[in-house]
């Protein structure tokens, strides 16, 4: 029997190294991949409280889908959106992408 | 000790130690596959909480679909996506109290609740009943056909949009570039 | 129509005409004159309306009509103005309505109408060659608000509205002494006028002011017709001086009249009056304003002569008033001797003329004075209207031998009387009735009057002083219509005189035959022979006024002889003393009274005296102490004063406090919050990250303390 304290405190975890390289990497792609990595925390937070909560209601799983297809469809415009700035701007580094600021 | 408790260890750990090293890698082709490992962690631990089928969207989408094109990405664009030096930019000192800060809050709140210190029920229910009805649920009117659609619309735009905003430049175009 | 009514009506068609003629008809030279004249017209019609009933009523003087409205609510009474319809008052209508019409239809012949417009004309000058008046609508505009004055005043039932007409005739009489305004003579002639009659208004206004006050109204039939209040006041002392509170109020009034009536000391404007247009002088200054004082003194005989009964001793005011009413006449008839101006001479006479209604008055002979005023009010009328047209007689022989003499010269006329011989019969007549002759004349009759009425009662000084002055009026009549009419031409302008056209004579003959018939209204019962034949209709209508009906006085010859005499010798001694003056021969009275003679051309100095006494000491109070020194030192001193301290306090708050404090704060308050934003836009490094790190620290703050807290 495992607690349900125990997946969470992965599920905290996991997107807590995600937020960590979200804040910190310079390249732009090494950002996107901790993002997705915060994301499937999410997941794996939604199938946990499906199980542990109401398992007869599928709704949970849905819900846990939906997501995905977001996720999905999100990575694939970043990395389209990181190689049209990297046309303009010859550089990945996310310091470097500053033009929106005073 | 039961040995589903033993298991989960064994996957969370895996799990845990390859996101680690997504976030560490110099270089990103170790990253990204250190996330196809992480991502798998995850479908083994959608097993283990009784949902297969997310298991296996999780490989074959997430693992198969998303992974892949990352490294794709990366591979056919090492040249350009070369990273010219630093690999931390300079608020990693803050990201790492910050994160360290969330995960002990988080942490202790989950310990504090009583409630969450359950086991889980054991389903009602047939695996392949649920998976019947998780099918049917998603073109049912009465319930989730409609964010089932909006998803679908999504991907098409993403796609669409993708496709667009990564198409190489016109000839035009050119002159735009910022040197 | 009640006479009440009618009596309302009457002073309204002149002001309409006066607000028509300002407002819209004055480009149209026939249309203004004829809503003038048909304003007086309607006036004279329905004066001889109320007339004719008037004088069919038994007893009108003690049962008047009146009639008034509420005009100024004060509280718990109001001011009431009204109409007051007795035998003075229709007296006063008759002469004033008659003389009216006949001087706006004489002013339309005076004025040229119907000659061409002379080009060389100027508004603000008289014409100079026999072109029509430039600024003739004006002159009917302004005699119609003066007739709306005279009747306002001849109507009114109380003493505020007299004064009220009688302030409206003061200022167009200044209007129109004035009227030739480009003359500077005529400028400093009118305002001569307006203030030496400004002196005796406010005296008039300080005595109306004091009987307000002591009885709460001034209301004719209220104080005049209450023996109450008659007696209160003739015996309660006044406020000043030794005499009742009556007998000062009536002095003030007086004063009044010696400003308005020009008696001595106040005489000097009259003469100089004769700058206006002859028909201004025949209205204004001869038949009916300067008879205003006369007739206000008539309406408040009753206060005047408070204290006093008849046949009894006069009241001190009687007295001052019959002095200075003699002396005026002597004085006036005087000077009038030794002038040369066609004008002058009747404007003395007319100053002397009033001197003996105002002696009438002072010393109580009330019917005689009223007849007087009536009789003068038509041949002196008759008179000025007279010499005007003599006037432009010889100005127009004077443009046709461009022949440059004074036209108004008596000593460039003569042997008019063939050239003008309507002017001259009605003139004739004229001067005899002012001169008093026997039995023909209305003169004789009213003149007779007073001499009698002195004579019998006692009063022999002011008596024998009328007697002489009747002697000298006479004299210089005489002296003037010899002059005149008489003999041959001393010029060629006068030679080359020709007759004035119909508007112009025929007034004329209508006063005259006035100046003529009057007077057999009012021959004495008691006169030899004719006495009896007529009625004294004058006499029992006019003496209805006065609570107590006067008495007719029984005959005596001695002032009946003394009278003719007078008269008879008067025009003798003029007629021989002057028939032979020939061209630019002096005055044969120069040789025989020597040094006076020039005193007498001269007015006696008062005009001088007047200038170096009053005049100057006016003009330095007003110039060199009020104007510079008052007003530029002291006043403008302080406000200039005021004005740079007031600089320089600014300034001083503006280097201050202004600039350093204010200034300072609000430029502070811009450059700090620019600092501020200077400072703290470091913070939008347009880096992603830095965002999401902020927000993830402010996020969970707030989660935090919503889980630890509460919400």
């Amino acid at each position: 029997m495992i607690p349900l304290s125990w997946y969470l405190i992965l599920t905290a975890a996991l997107f807590c190294v995600g937020l960590f390289g979200v804040l910190s990497r310079r390249n732009a792609v090494a950002i996107l991949m901790s993002i997705e990595l915060m994301l499937n925390a999410v997941i794996l937070n939604l199938i946990v409280f499906w199980r542990y909560g109401q398992p007869a209601d599928i709704s949970g799983q849905v819900f846990a889908l939906i997501v995905f297809a977001v996720a999905a469809s999100e990575a694939a415009v970043g990395l389209a959106l990181i190689l049209s700035i990297y046309r303009r701007r010859s550089t990945v580094a996310a310091d470097d992408i500053n033009m929106l600021k005073w | 000790m039961t040995a589903m408790q033993a298991i989960f260890l064994l996957l969370g750990l895996i799990t845990f130690l390859s996101a680690v090293m997504v976030v560490v890698s110099p270089q990103l082709i170790h990253a990204g596959l250190w996330l196809v490992l992480t991502l798998a962690g995850v479908a083994g631990l959608f097993v283990l909480l009784e949902a297969p089928f997310l298991a296996v969207v999780q490989v074959v989408i997430y693992i198969g679909a998303i992974a892949i094109l990352i490294i794709f990405a990366i591979m056919l664009t090492r040249r350009m996506l070369r990273e010219d030096g630093r690999q931390y930019n300079n608020l990693w000192a803050g990201a790492v109290t910050v994160s360290l800060i969330l995960f002990a809050v988080l942490t202790f709140l989950v310990l504090q609740e009583p409630s969450l210190a359950a086991g889980s029920e054991p389903l009602q229910a047939e695996t392949s009943v649920l998976l019947q009805d998780l099918g049917r649920s998603m073109v049912d009117v009465d319930r989730f056909i409609i964010p089932f659609e909006v998803a679908s619309i999504l991907l098409l735009a993403a796609l669409i949009g993708a496709i667009y905003v990564a198409r190489p430049m016109m000839a035009s175009e050119e002159g735009d570039r910022e040197e | 129509m009640q006479l009440d009514l009618i009596a309302w009506l009457i002073p309204l068609p002149p002001i309409v005409a006066f607000g028509a003629i300002i407002l819209w008809a004055h480009r149209n030279n026939r249309l203004s004159h004829g809503i003038a004249i048909g304003g007086v017209a309607i006036s004279w019609g329905l004066a001889m309306l109320l007339f004719a009933r008037a004088i069919g009523i038994e007893n009108f003087g003690e049962h008047p009509v009146t009639s008034s409205i509420r005009w100024l609510p004060t509280g718990q009474s109001a001011l009431e103005f009204g109409v007051l319809v007795d035998p003075l008052s229709t007296i006063g209508l008759f002469f004033v309505a008659w003389t009216l019409l006949a001087i706006f239809v004489y002013s339309v012949g005076y004025h040229n109408f119907g000659h061409k417009t002379d080009p060389a004309d100027v508004k603000g000058l008289p014409p100079k060659a026999g072109g029509i008046e430039p600024m003739y609508a004006r002159f009917f505009a302004f005699i119609s608000l003066f007739a709306f004055g005279m009747l306002v005043l001849v109507l009114s039932d109380n003493l505020l509205l007299l004064f009220i007409g009688w302030e409206i005739m003061g200022l167009c009489s200044y209007l129109l002494i004035g009227f030739w305004y480009g003359r500077p003579s005529a400028r400093d002639a009118m305002i001569k006028a307006f203030m030496t009659t400004r002196v005796g208004d406010v005296f008039m206004l300080l005595g109306i002011v004091y009987l307000y006050s002591q009885t709460g109204t001034l209301s004719f039939r209220q104080i005049l017709y209450n023996e109450e209040v008659l007696n209160t006041l003739a015996s309660s002392p006044a406020v000043v001086g030794g005499l009742s509170a009556a007998g000062l109020i009536g002095l003030l009034l007086f004063v009044g009249t010696v400003g308005k009536s020009a008696q001595w000391p106040l005489h000097v404007w009259l003469p100089d009056a004769m700058e206006g247009p002859t028909p201004v002088s025949a209205l204004i200054h001869a038949a009916t304003m300067v008879s205003a004082g006369i007739f206000m003194i008539l309406r408040m005989f009753p206060l005047l002569t408070a204290g006093w009964h008849e046949g009894g001793p006069l009241t001190p005011t009687m007295m001052v008033i019959a002095g200075i009413g003699a002396f005026t006449a002597l004085f006036a008839a005087t000077i009038a001797v030794a002038q040369k101006d066609i004008k002058r001479v009747l404007a003395y006479s007319t100053i002397s003329q009033l001197g003996y209604m105002v002696a009438a008055v002072g010393i109580g002979a009330f019917v005689a004075a009223a007849f007087h005023l009536v009789t003068h009010a038509f041949f002196k009328a008759l008179l000025f209207l007279g010499s005007g047209s003599v006037i432009h007689g010889v100005e127009h022989g004077v443009h046709e031998t461009h022949e440059h003499v004074d036209s108004q010269d008596m000593f460039n006329m003569g042997g008019l009387r063939h050239k003008m011989p309507a002017t001259f019969w009605t003139f004739l007549l004229g001067g005899l009735a002012l001169s008093g002759f026997p039995i023909l004349t209305a003169g004789f009759w009213s003149k007779d009057e007073i001499l009698a009425d002195a004579f019998a009662h006692g009063h022999t000084l002011v008596f024998w002083v009328l007697a002489l002055a009747a002697l000298l009026t006479a004299f210089y009549t005489m002296r003037q219509i010899t002059l005149t009419f008489l003999g041959k031409p001393r010029t060629q302008a006068a030679g080359h005189a020709h007759e004035s056209t119909w508007t112009m004579t025929v007034p004329l003959v209508v006063l005259a035959v006035f100046a003529v018939g009057f007077g057999w209204v009012g021959i004495p019962e008691a006169f030899p022979g004719l006495g009896g034949i007529l009625p004294n209709w004058f006499h029992e209508f006019v003496g209805g006024v006065l609570p107590e009906h006067p008495a007719a006085i029984a005959f005596d010859p001695t002032p009946l002889l003394v009278s003719v005499g007078v008269a008879l010798g008067g025009l003798l001694l003029g007629w021989l003393t002057y028939r032979r003056v020939r061209a630019g021969a002096p005055d044969p009275l120069r040789r025989l009274l020597g040094p006076v003679y020039a005193v007498l051309e001269n007015k006696y100095y008062f005009d001088e005296f007047y200038n170096y006494a009053i005049v100057r000491p006016a003009y330095w109070v007003a110039e060199t102490f009020t104007y510079t020194f008052l007003d530029r030192r002291v006043i403008d001193g302080f406000l200039h004063a005021v004005g740079r301290t007031g600089l320089r306090v600014g300034a001083y708050l503006r280097s201050r406090f202004d600039l350093p404090v204010v200034n300072a704060f609000g430029d502070w308050v811009g450059e700090s919050t620019k600092a501020t934003g200077r400072e703290v836009r470091v913070i939008q490094s347009g880096r992603v990250q830095q965002y999401l790190l902020i927000g993830i620290v402010f996020t969970s703050l707030v989660i935090s303390y919503f889980l630890l807290v509460g919400a």
